[in-house]
């Protein structure tokens, strides 16, 4: 990995006059350079970029401060939207697209002073777990060139195991985070939902969607994540935040927490690596004086289920405005207003999300609304209800984050239900707005694999302490 | 055309009206971009919301949910304590998002009613529900050219959707239900109602039927604009569906349109399409969750409606068809108010009733023509007049023409009698100054004056008017006839 000092302390070096951000950006884009041949990064943002190092660099030298995050680059996966680039969501159907605004995340960074100097990769419109569904191309595992990095966030997770910057943002709608921060052998954080404003991110299901950074280290992770959690009065389902900073671990003890293995995702289909990884993890939190038993949660298996009926209905809606009249690929073969949103369709969506538009469309028609929709709606409060009974009696569950180390490219991805298991260990959690981290924890020879550590709704900041904790006990 | 009034008497018309109310708010239903589009170029008044761009999160206008908890109480009943947004998709130019934020299954407003009177009978029409929706924008297709133009500057309007229960049985009662509800929304403060520019939109659904237990096939006529079209319209259709029902053509489930031009309503598709809106609640929008406390307070701030104002009009004696027309030309302007002033003395029933009159007869006349002033003396200028009629000096012409003057000027003199008088406007009363004039009047008319003593009375009102002319219109002519007939002798 390179050689990129702990978040705080890039900061503090700019803000000192130590290192200017324009040496900073221009080290980044050199390693985007560097490493293009793993294709983790749609577009570079040169100019904009150079821009506001140029800015913060003049700041600093008038004696001003540039912010907790000033001069750190960073690299926004392509469905957030941004300033200096086009933001395609890794999509044909939005290929020429120039934000009018900025995500209100990106504005939160660029407050504290971070530059965006790049976007990431994808699966088009973020669905996927393996980048194999980009419209563009596939990216690569930094640690093995024939398997995939992950997904949805597969050029976040490479690109900060590349080291091509400090963080990277992703989106977490059932794992998209965490998969790939699994696969590539970063942190990777997926917040409580609500705790960062969506405004300004491509939408794929609303009631999931959650953005969290992808770090090297858990500090970093709460570091950017601070920065950004905050109620948006651009986004009505943003909730309050912690008063205090949640990088601001009081404790870093883990004597005494009450964790619990669930028992439905150490079954069997795991990895003999994946549980050798889960036991090592198990046994360094006994060591340190973690009380660790094992729960049940009987509805968890019914989770992709309800994830499959809930994502692509909400799916099929989101993407109704991407008709081609307003922004956008837009057909040129139309002779009429119906045939420009056909064509514009047919020619500008890949076959996944054409899949989860049919799915999405299916599940909500009439007469099949109650028997899919309303139904998985029920079992989510079941699932939420499960994961709160748990609450009572845990402090933080811990699970493999995927089943497997990650896959080799072509290996799923003619199977797209084959594909859909690999979120089997995540997605519980986005269904009921959890907290999670997963954090690099043993490996199968060059293979990255990763531990998630869940905790209760807005308990993000014991979750990070948590993790925190178990990242200075690995290393 | 020309049905026999015993055929259209088999059959009893059934009739529901769904009307969309723009809501008076400053901004957009889910942005905060300006409301009022009515004289803004296409699309200016426009936000990533409002264009649908990737990434754009609707957020809900408190200001909206305020008046459609207001529209609750003002048609009966109380807000709904829990209410969600619902999407409903299809694809259209004018709707970005392809698919617009309506409600659905829980609406913000279930039950209430609207009472109205025709022909002196009062009659509740039900409120099956109202809910809070965004309007779509305004596409438009230029004569001759291969493209249209979309203007979303009207895109995210919020609109009350009020959807009666079909409780209405003739046009009359549904002219009288428009009008009504016009009123209210108005009264209330939840819409500018202004109908020209499409603040207010009814579709109505007809049906006719001569079993009075079972409902025909309904045709619906949509995208009124006006009471009279809604009336004709409604008139329209049942002569029509009661024509083809007699010749045995069953009636074909539609929605027609209304030309005004020609006074009927036409298909406007061949068939019905068959929509699957999918609805499903949206997940940007928190439902709407109202407290006992924010209920009480909307409760609170209703300002008098209608029918508040008529129980009070009429309990001072003022017919129905002056408290009718007091409530409609009181809504005619914003910047003004009637029945403030006639409130203000509501304590003194002859002094409203006088006001009332003068309100309809001379003042808003005067203000059509936009003759009158802003003013904040009105009700001085009312009582001092009011005060000089009392004592009989002023003729009906000089109340006119006195009121008039001082609203026009907004102008209130310390010594209004005095003030009258310099105008030439006080009536000449006293008897000395009347009796030469009438004096010399009889001089000159010896024929009529023995055509009076011959028994022909009223050749005195001709007499009057000669003493009138004289006096340059400021005699008193009940003074004047007083004297002409102790002069005459009779």
């Amino acid at each position: 990995m390179t050689d990129w000092l702990p978040i705080k302390q890039i900061a503090e070096q700019v803000n000192t006059g130590k290192i200017t951000a324009m040496s900073l950006v221009e080290k980044s884009l050199s390693l985007l350079n560097k490493h293009a041949d793993y294709k983790a990064i749609i577009v570079a943002i040169e100019d904009r970029a150079r821009e506001r190092a140029e800015a913060i660099d003049k700041q600093v030298s008038a004696g001003e401060s540039a912010g907790r995050l000033a001069g750190v680059p960073f690299i926004a996966k392509d469905n957030f939207l941004t300033f200096g680039s086009e933001t395609t969501a890794a999509s044909n159907i939005l290929r020429g697209f120039h934000a009018p605004y900025q995500a209100s995340a990106i504005e939160r960074l660029e407050a504290e002073g971070a530059i965006c100097v790049a976007k990431a990769n994808l699966d088009a419109f973020a669905h996927g777990s393996s980048t194999e569904n980009s419209d563009f191309f596939t990216t690569l595992n930094p640690h093995d060139k024939d398997r995939v990095p992950g997904g949805s966030s597969g050029g976040s997770a490479a690109s900060v195991a590349l080291g091509m910057a400090p963080f990277a943002l992703g989106t977490d709608t059932g794992g998209s985070i965490r998969l790939p921060a699994s696969f590539c052998g970063v942190v990777g954080y997926k917040p409580t939902y609500g705790l960062v404003s969506r405004s300004g991110v491509v939408a794929m299901g609303s009631s999931l969607d959650v953005i969290g950074p992808l770090t090297r280290t858990v500090e970093d992770a709460a570091i950017v994540f601070d920065v950004m959690a905050a109620k948006d009065e651009l986004d009505a389902t943003t909730i309050d935040r912690d008063e205090l900073d949640y990088s601001s671990f009081s404790s870093s003890s883990l004597q005494g927490k009450k964790v619990a293995v669930i028992k439905e995702y150490v079954g069997e289909g795991l990895d003999d690596d994946v549980r050798a990884a889960v036991e090592q993890t198990v046994t360094r939190l006994k060591t340190a004086g973690a009380e660790v038993s094992e729960i049940s949660l009987p509805s968890l298996p019914l989770a992709l289920a309800v994830y499959y009926i809930i994502c692509p209905a909400e799916v099929s809606s989101n993407l109704s405005r991407y008709d081609g009249q307003r922004y956008g690929f837009s057909s040129t073969d139309a002779a009429t207003v119906d045939e420009s949103y056909e064509f514009t369709r047919e020619q500008g969506f890949g076959a996944e999300a054409k899949r989860r538009i049919m799915l999405g469309t299916y599940v909500l028609s009439s007469g099949y609304y109650d028997a899919y929709y309303r139904k998985a709606q029920t079992v989510r409060t079941k699932i939420i209800n499960e994961f709160l009974a748990a609450f009572a009696d845990y402090d933080i569950l811990v699970g493999p984050t995927s089943a497997t180390p990650a896959f080799k490219i072509g290996e799923n991805s003619h199977d797209p239900l084959k594909m859909y298991l690999t979120d089997i260990m995540t997605v519980a959690v986005n269904i009921a707005g959890l907290p999670a981290i997963s954090v690099p924890s043993g490996a199968r020879s060059s293979l990255p694999i990763g531990v998630q550590f869940i905790a209760a709704q807005t308990h993000d900041r014991d979750l990070l302490a948590f993790a925190h904790a178990y990242e200075e006990l690995s290393s | 055309m020309a049905l026999p009034k015993e055929t259209i008497d088999k059959y009893l018309p059934t009739i529901g009206i769904e009307c969309h109310v723009q809501l008076k708010t400053k901004t957009k239903l889910f942005a905060a971009v300006g409301n009022d589009a009515r004289d803004a170029l296409p699309n200016t008044l426009i936000s990533h919301i409002c264009v649908g761009m990737p990434g754009a999160l609707p957020v809900l206008n408190q200001a909206a949910v305020d008046l459609a908890a207001k529209a609750a109480f003002a048609l009966k009943t109380r807000p709904q304590p829990h209410s969600v947004f619902e999407r409903k998709h299809y694809f259209y130019p004018d709707l970005p998002m392809g698919y617009q934020i309506s409600q659905l299954n829980d609406p913000i407003i279930v039950g209430g009613h609207v009472t109205i009177e025709v022909d002196g009978e009062q009659k509740d029409i039900g409120i099956e529900r109202a809910q809070l929706e965004a309007d779509a924008g305004k596409n438009t297709h230029p004569e001759g050219a291969d493209y249209s133009l979309v203007d979303l500057n009207r895109a995210g309007t919020p609109l009350l959707e009020i959807v009666s229960k079909p409780d209405i049985h003739s046009a009359v009662e549904a002219r009288a239900y428009v009008r009504e509800l016009f009123l209210l929304m108005k009264y209330s403060g939840v819409s500018d109602c202004d109908l020209y520019h499409g603040n207010m939109r009814f579709d109505v659904n007809v049906s006719v039927s001569t079993n009075p237990t079972e409902l025909g096939t309904r045709a619906e006529v949509k995208n009124l604009n006006s009471f009279k079209s809604v009336e004709a319209s409604i008139e329209y259709e049942i002569t029509r569906q009661i024509e083809l029902l007699e010749k045995g053509t069953p009636i074909v489930q539609e929605t027609r349109g209304w030309d005004d031009a020609k006074q009927k309503t036409l298909a406007q598709r061949g068939k019905e399409e068959a929509h699957d809106y999918r609805y499903f609640p949206d997940p940007d929008i928190p439902p709407v969750e109202l407290d006992n406390a924010y209920i009480a307070s909307i409760e609170n701030s209703v300002s008098k409606l209608p029918y508040d104002w008529r129980t009070q009009l009429r309990d001072v004696g003022l017919d129905h068809n002056l408290v009718e027309t007091l409530l409609d030309v009181e809504v005619e302007d914003e910047s003004v108010t009637y029945l403030s002033e006639i409130e203000k003395v509501i304590s003194n029933p002859e002094q409203a009733k006088v006001y009332a009159l003068w309100i309809v007869n001379y003042i808003v006349p005067a203000e059509r023509d936009g003759k009158l002033a802003a003013s904040q003396q009105r009700s001085g200028i009312l009582a001092s007049v009011y005060e000089l009629v009392k004592d009989g000096r002023l003729s009906s012409n000089s109340v006119k023409a006195l009121l008039i003057l001082m609203l026009a000027n907004d102008h209130l003199p310390p010594d209004v009698a005095k003030y009258a008088e310099q105008q030439g406007l006080i009536q000449e009363s006293d008897e000395g100054a009347l009796s030469a004039i009438v004096k010399d009047v009889l001089a000159n008319n010896p024929k009529a004056v023995e055509d009076v003593r011959s028994g022909q009375e009223k050749v005195i009102g001709f007499l009057v008017g000669q003493v009138m002319k004289q006096s340059l219109g400021k005699a008193n002519p009940a003074i004047a006839q007083e004297i002409i007939k102790k002069q005459i002798g009779i």
